[in-house]
């Protein structure tokens, strides 16, 4: 299988370690990834917010490369990529007058559509059966929260894959790994997004009320496929402490590092030595127990 | 042919745009006009005695109105023009206003155009043929569809007015949602109380036939003409040897099995079971699906109970047919379920809000059984899951309705009320408890409402927030609900005991299958539509079929009860003929070059198109053509649309007469 990819900024950087384990995951599964080449910003973050055009027109642009490039589906990892994406291209798709205003600031014609695919999309495509065939390692020692956070599964118009208010389809694949998941209140909760940098306060608060919540149902590691809550919840989780908490720390995973570990790939191939939060002693307890072949 | 063209001013509302006096002028010189004149008001007394004077003198055989439209004056001038002795159908109008006047500022074009449109209607008189009222008799009965509260007034309405009524209803009792009801507003008087005399009267009203346990199978025929099979399902209890007594039920072992419909899933039923006491006609059912005489042919429990011999496992449905003259379409409404997300549909559901995850998340009618007297609580408010009195409520209005993103785009319109009196009940019977509403509006449109709602705020101090809730989530064994508080500006958040949701009404799930058997229009809501949403607010567009109640929109018990007494007023003004007279504008089949396609039959939405064998004097077939029934057709003309042959005409508006219109333009 080939797929288009459209990394996104944050990929080759802050969360550069989502990139190796997914990059290393698809390998093992002989998914071939075709990174768009001379793509730019997907027009999430600051774009969105300050310019409605140039939010539609980036995106317009990357996906006019795929089609150029020969690519049918496009995959792209990054929840708020994967959001301006498929909005985008709906917007263009349904408003005729926008679609002119783009192509003119493009300076190019925009024909026809790719299909956009998120990371739960792309496993759904792959199967559950192809994971759990390669699986080494049963994570059957490891009970995990799977966090959506806003942007995977929404907008809810567009999507539909999964609900919007009670998603179910990452347990679904995470069952593949062995991993048990916790049915728990905050999967769609705000962990407060681009307000990291500006309003670290309001991030810290967001975020800790979504891994109190994790915690007290009983998960040992939060599951993302979102670069911006992993950094949330990962590197903000040293401020949320006090003194009267005294809560352990839980390691934010990446849900292809999650499936990489099951498919017995090495750590540090996946990136797993980037994070905060270490998540070295939990996996020293769930990788005890191999497949047996 | 002589033809006189008669040019209204409507006062100003022609006259302003429109030079009549030159279209009269004008149109005398169109080949066939034999006298062509102006008048202020063609529909006033003197004007339609200038008509009658023109047809006797000039001895006119067409007739050609250019004034406003049909639908205003047509029957006026028609009879005007039959007061004359000319044949009503020997007359056209030209919709100088609507079409005209009223569109367009410039006198000039006003005055070509409505030259144009005379000269259309004269050409289509020109073709036009002497057409005599197609009559049908009336058969004088009724069939009523649901034994709710609207059913059962339209069916003791039409029964004491004389008429016979068959009342059909797919639970085992009549009663509807209304006996369900705690109490009612804004009086708080006991529903039951109210409505169990009514269901009684039904009962044991001469003229009615009460059919429970039953379905509309098939409806065939018109207006006047009905013919109507019923599907009187298996009880397994035979209706003529049951006393009543309930030994069965009381005896039957499968007691937890199934829930019980009437208290909404918070109580368990046995397999053989009355819905609720009270119940009309008080006559046990077997849920066969949880019996487990029909599972493993062991018990016969029952059938050592019943002291009268009168369980019958091997009773099947029958089909009785009925004929009537009216139907009244009384199906009510369920509540949007919160129960799980619905597979098949639109809407999305509220996830957020747990979808029946929670136990002591429920909806209105929930709340209504918790509350009743009759409840399996015995009326105290008892969250379901753990029988605790809570402490907290809150009550979120406006769940699926005005929400188009992900429930429907209507106001669901007795939520507001019915949720201010949960409020005030639940405050009645718990006094140190809270209660909190989150509203989007508060409508309280009606006789004492608004201030049924100012006494739940002002008296019982029920806390309303204006706000949406974004999130129910449970946490120490509290739901906390989170939301908005709009006039403050703030989140707030509430830790409830319990949460009682007013979701949306919905039709009844198979509303748009009996609309389908019936003919009549539903909304894509699954709402029935009515005529005219004014004027004629209970008639169906297919005639002889009303409407009373929940099944044409959101609507309370007065509402439903004013609704379904106009519906059986309806009915009766049908039974007050003995002959029914209509337009003869029908489709008619030339059988010699119709060659049996049925492509009409296929497109016909009114079941009008029949089958009609030709055979010659020697009895053998020749061949099968499509016959049009008068009584059913309603002239919409879609078949005279569709016949590759040309072989349907729709009488009063064949090609030949529409052809004449276009080519008077060219």
């Amino acid at each position: 299988m080939n797929i288009g990819y459209f990394p996104g900024c944050s990929l080759t950087g802050t969360s550069k370690e989502y990139d190796m384990s997914l990059r290393e995951v698809l390998a093992a599964l002989d998914v071939r990834l075709d990174e768009i080449a001379d793509w730019s910003c997907c027009g999430a973050s600051s774009a969105h917010v300050t310019n409605h055009l140039l939010s539609v027109a980036l995106p317009a642009r990357n996906l006019q490369l795929a089609k150029e490039q020969g690519m049918a589906e496009v995959m792209a990892p990054c929840a708020a990529c994967y959001n301006r994406l498929v909005s985008a291209q709906h917007e263009i798709a349904t408003r005729p007058e926008l679609k002119g205003r783009v192509e003119y600031v493009l300076e190019q014609k925009i024909d026809g559509a790719v299909t956009v695919l998120n990371i739960i999309e792309l496993f759904q495509r792959i199967g559950t059966d192809a994971i759990a065939a390669k699986k080494t390692l049963d994570l059957d020692g490891m009970t995990v929260a799977c966090y959506y956070g806003c942007l995977l599964v929404r907008p809810a118009a567009l999507l539909g894959f999964d609900d919007a208010e009670q998603p179910q389809s990452m347990e679904a694949l995470i069952a593949a790994t062995g991993a048990k998941t916790v049915d728990w209140n905050f999967k769609t909760e705000c962990c407060g997004a681009a307000h990291s940098i500006a309003r670290t306060d309001i991030v810290v608060d967001l975020s800790k009320k979504i891994l109190d919540d994790a915690r007290a149902h009983g998960a040992d590691a939060v599951i993302v496929a979102c670069p911006m809550c992993h950094s949330n919840l990962d590197m903000r989780q040293r401020k949320m402490k006090n003194a009267a908490d005294g809560h352990a720390d839980i390691p934010v995973l990446y849900l292809t590092e999650l499936i990489g570990l099951a498919l017995g790939i090495e750590h540090k191939k996946l990136g797993l030595d980037l994070h905060f939060i270490n998540p070295g002693p939990l996996l020293a307890r769930a990788a005890r127990k191999e497949v047996a072949a | 042919m002589k033809i006189g063209v008669f040019i209204c001013y409507c006062g100003e509302n022609i006259g302003r745009t429109v030079d009549c006096a030159a279209v009269a002028q004008a149109c005398a010189s169109i080949p066939g006009v034999a006298v062509s004149v102006d008048y202020k008001y063609m529909c006033s007394d003197p004007g339609q005695n200038l008509i009658i004077n023109a047809i006797r003198e000039h001895r006119l055989d067409g007739v050609v109105v250019g004034s406003c439209s049909p639908h205003m004056h047509e029957k006026t001038f028609r009879k005007a023009c039959s007061n004359a002795g000319l044949n009503p159908f020997m007359f056209e109008m030209a919709n100088l206003r609507e079409h005209c006047s009223w569109i367009h500022d410039d006198i000039a074009v006003g005055t070509a155009k409505s030259i144009d449109l005379v000269r259309i209607a004269v050409e289509k008189v020109k073709r036009n043929e002497p057409l005599t009222p197609i009559r049908v008799p009336v058969t004088k009965r009724a069939l009523v569809i649901g034994g709710g509260i609207s059913g059962i007034q339209a069916a003791l309405d039409i029964a004491g007015a004389g008429f016979q009524v068959v009342l059909v209803e797919k639970e085992p009792s009549i009663g509807g949602h209304m006996s369900q009801l705690s109490e009612t507003f804004p009086t708080l008087d006991c529903s039951q109380c109210i409505l169990t005399p009514r269901m009684v009267e039904v009962y044991q009203h001469p003229n009615i036939t009460l059919m429970s346990y039953s379905e509309v199978e098939k409806v065939e025929g018109f207006i006047g003409n009905f013919s109507v099979t019923i599907r009187r399902k298996a009880r397994s209890v035979r209706a003529d040897l049951c006393t009543g007594c309930g030994d069965c039920v009381q005896k039957c072992p499968i007691k937890k099995k199934a829930y019980s419909e009437f208290e909404e899933g918070l109580a368990f039923r046995p397999a053989m079971y009355v819905p609720f006491p009270q119940a009309v006609p008080n006559i046990p059912v077997i849920d066969r699906a949880v019996c487990t005489y029909y599972k493993t042919g062991k018990c016969q429990a029952c059938v050592k109970a019943c002291g009268r011999g009168a369980i019958d496992f091997e009773q099947q449905d029958e089909f009785v047919t009925e004929a009537v003259g009216a139907i009244v379409v009384a199906t009510g409404y369920k509540l949007y379920t919160i129960d799980k997300k619905p597979d098949d549909s639109q809407y999305k559901g509220y996830g957020e809000y747990g979808y029946g995850v929670y136990k002591d998340v429920i909806d209105g009618l929930q709340f209504e059984r918790l509350a009743s007297a009759s409840g399996p609580t015995g009326g105290e408010i008892r969250r379901p899951s753990d029988k605790a009195v809570p402490k907290k409520i809150v009550f979120i209005q406006c769940v699926g309705s005005r929400d188009e993103s992900k429930g429907f785009s209507y106001c669901s319109k007795i939520c507001c009320m019915y949720t201010a009196k949960h409020a005030m009940l639940y405050k009645h019977k718990v006094h140190e408890g809270e209660a909190y509403v989150f509203y989007m509006d508060i409508r309280s449109g009606g006789k004492g409402y608004e201030e049924f709602v100012r006494r739940a705020i002002e008296e019982d101090h029920v806390k309303y927030i204006r706000g949406r809730v974004s999130r129910i989530y449970e946490k120490d064994g509290k739901y906390i609900v989170r939301g908005e508080d709009t006039i403050a500006g703030m989140q707030v958040e509430i830790d409830a005991d319990m949460v009682v949701l007013a979701t949306a009404m919905v039709p009844q799930p198979e509303s748009a299958v009996l609309a389908q058997k019936l003919g009549i229009a539903y909304d894509n809501h699954g709402y029935f539509v009515e005529v005219h949403p004014k004027l004629r607010p209970v008639e169906c567009s297919t005639g002889g079929i009303f409407l009373a109640g929940a099944c044409h929109s959101p609507r309370d018990i007065p509402e439903s009860v004013s609704m379904a007494s106009a519906a059986a007023a309806k009915a009766l003004v049908l039974f007050g003929s003995d002959v029914l007279e209509r337009e003869p504008v029908v489709a008619k089949v030339n059988e010699s070059t119709c060659a049996g396609c049925f492509y009409c039959q296929k497109v016909c939405a009114y079941n009008a198109v029949e089958r009609r064998e030709i055979r010659d004097r020697a009895g053998n077939l020749r061949k099968v053509v499509a016959y049009v029934n008068e009584g059913l057709c309603q002239g919409c003309g879609t078949c005279n649309a569709t016949c590759p042959s040309k072989s349907v005409e729709l009488i009063g508006f064949t090609d030949e007469q529409l052809y004449a219109e276009i080519h008077a333009l060219a």
